[in-house]
């Protein structure tokens, strides 16, 4: 009996050493590096630029030449409840399917485990709006953003897809879609952003810490654009160059995020 | 002559080129002008410097903004029209390809709330971005621009004294363009002189009746002293065949289909033709548009439904006095200012 006992309380003191570890495991004063894949795919396929022929939601077959989107405002909640905002100047990413090397955010965040990421589709209309001093690197809309940005009226292009479709007769059957509008700075205009929140317990809580890799492994169907809510036809809508005609793709394209897992 | 008199001829003719000396070099920051109310320009971010003010002079006139670099801003805002594209209803920018709409003045700019006749764009700052990259206008890429200044010889140095670097950043560009357009105020017209009490100018009896005239019939939309409330408004006008909506395509909203903002009526003698399109080539014509032909439209400014009248009622004897009054808006200094031309 003094052996069971005795081993009883080695093996609860072995586990609470363990408990003890594991929370002491984490510095939330410390950062580590948390990466977000964005990963764009084709239904249940791997996004083919200019080759593959894909359906739309209207039956149409379409092919896809670009695909380009801007991320920002992350938030992370920890397992715990904590909310992490990560900064706004280091918080742009412009994801770009022809440049492999867009598709992998990196952030900075406290070291913990997460159970929900949250960021914006597009850029925020205090960004939008903001003195030309501050919008570098992804936002300079003379250097990278020069083409996702409109000119004529102030703002971000959040998401361009373009591509081609035999409904379209137009010459070159090609369609564009440019999806922007932040709100309208002086009276109000359609508003197009879009904050997605994901769910990270299901598929694998991200443990950041220190020194190592992370990675939040997202997959992007970028189909779900031309379906959903409205099922958009090439033969109707080959052209949206402005905010309003926008307005249903975006409420499409909020849905084609889905956490597929984590590296940790 | 008499030797008193060649000294005295001496003495007229150096004091003259010591004035012309000092206007050309002439510099003090920017001066808000007395009967004008405070600016709206964030200057808290782009600080007038002489540097940075001739720097944006340069780019102004400069040709390399455009593709093929025939075209620069001034070639469409002419200094001798109050930088505006005198002659030319619709503009035509580079290869000669014609725009929608004619271009407005740079002229009191600090004071705009948005730019374009739609307000699309709200920042001075990013305003020359739209007609750099405009297809029909300057046709350039920002990236291609900012990467000819960069290798040009005279440029580095011009933004080194600016700026205190050589390097040719979005930022700094665009900036030295915005103190160069906010220093262009126009705020010496007699009306100026007038409402400032300057010497003992006044108006003569017919420009006073044409002011009162004025106040009744066009101030709450030209609303002194800029003439303009910077607000959108459907004046009536018949849509052309371009069948341009205006307001509508930055809001799209139905509330702001043809509507364009009111623009200032400061030089209007050299700013014509008028109008969001030009179509009227003389004032006679904007009279005869107010008096006679505004179209109802479910959007047109209820200021132009007042008391069973479409329009504006203004009679031909009213319309002399109230000519005479306009003219005095016209600011003859501010064409021929050295300081904006190109050097």
């Amino acid at each position: 009996m003094k052996h069971i006992v005795s081993a009883a309380l080695l093996v609860s003191a072995a586990f609470s050493s363990c408990k003890k570890d594991d929370t002491s495991l984490y510095d939330n004063t410390v950062k580590g590096e948390l990466s977000i894949e964005f990963d764009n795919v084709a239904g249940s396929s791997d996004l083919q630029l200019n080759t593959a022929t894909y359906t739309n939601g209207a039956g149409e077959s379409l092919k896809i030449s670009m695909v380009k989107y801007y991320v920002s405002n992350f938030v992370l909640t920890g397992t715990d409840g904590a909310v992490y905002k990560v900064p706004q100047d280091s918080c742009y990413f412009l994801i770009d399917e022809s440049d492999v090397t867009t598709h992998e955010p990196v952030l900075k965040v406290p070291e913990g485990e997460y159970k929900t990421v949250s960021f914006m589709v597009g850029i925020d209309s205090l960004r939008n709006t903001m003195d030309i001093s501050k919008r570098t690197g992804v936002l300079d809309p003379t250097g990278v953003a020069s083409d996702m940005y409109w000119g004529w009226n102030s703002g971000y292009i959040f998401l361009k897809i373009e591509g081609t479709s035999p409904a379209i007769t137009a010459s070159g059957n090609v369609f564009q879609y440019h999806i922007g509008g932040f709100g309208g700075y002086n009276s109000p205009t359609p508003n197009n952003l879009k904050t997605i929140t994901l769910d990270l317990t299901a598929r694998g809580v991200p443990k950041v810490k220190k020194g190592k890799d992370t990675n939040i492994h997202l997959f992007v169907d970028v189909l779900k654009a031309f379906s959903g809510a409205t099922n958009m036809s090439f033969a109707t809508t080959s052209m949206i160059h402005s905010a309003a005609p926008g307005v249903p793709v975006a409420n499409n394209y909020a849905s084609m995020f889905r956490h597929d897992h984590t590296e940790n | 002559m008499h030797r008193k008199h060649w000294i005295i001829a001496f003495f007229f003719i150096a004091g003259m080129y010591a004035c012309n000396k000092e206007a050309a070099n002439y510099f003090t920051g920017f001066q808000k002008p007395l009967d004008f109310p405070e600016p709206v320009y964030h200057f808290a971010t782009n600080q007038v410097t002489k540097e940075g003010f001739e720097l944006g002079r340069k780019l102004f006139y400069e040709t390399m903004l455009s593709n093929d670099n025939s075209t620069s801003c001034g070639s469409c805002h002419i200094q001798t029209s109050a930088f505006t594209h005198h002659g030319h209803s619709l503009s035509h920018g580079i290869a000669d390809r014609l725009g929608t709409r004619n271009s407005p003045p740079i002229m009191n700019l600090a004071w705009n709330t948005s730019f374009m006749w739609d307000g699309g764009v709200v920042d001075l700052d990013l305003q020359p971005i739209a007609p750099i990259t405009n297809h029909v206008e300057m046709d350039a890429t920002m990236a291609d621009v900012l990467n000819k200044l960069r290798a040009s010889l005279a440029y580095p140095a011009l933004f080194n004294k600016a700026y205190g670097s050589t390097a040719i950043t979005t930022s700094n560009f665009l900036k030295a363009l915005s103190q160069f357009m906010v220093m262009c105020i126009s705020s010496h017209s007699k009306y100026d002189s007038v409402k400032q009490h300057i010497g003992s100018v006044s108006f003569n009896a017919e420009e006073q009746r044409g002011y009162t005239l004025f106040q009744q019939k066009c101030s709450s939309c030209h609303k002194e002293p800029l003439f303009t409330d910077y607000s959108f408004r459907n004046n009536g006008l018949v849509p052309s065949s371009i069948d341009d909506q205006g307001r509508y395509l930055i809001t799209q909203s139905d509330d702001d289909k043809y509507k364009f903002k009111v623009p200032s009526l400061r030089n209007l003698e050299f700013t014509a033709p008028y109008m969001h399109d030009g179509r009227f080539l003389t004032l006679d014509a904007v009279f005869d548009h107010y008096s006679m032909q505004v179209q109802d439209m479910p959007t047109l400014d209820p200021l132009f439904r007042q008391n069973g009248f479409r329009g504006i009622p203004i009679s031909s004897e009213q319309r002399m006095a109230m000519s005479a009054f306009l003219n005095t808006l016209n600011d003859r200094s501010f064409l021929l200012d050295k300081r904006f031309s190109e050097q």
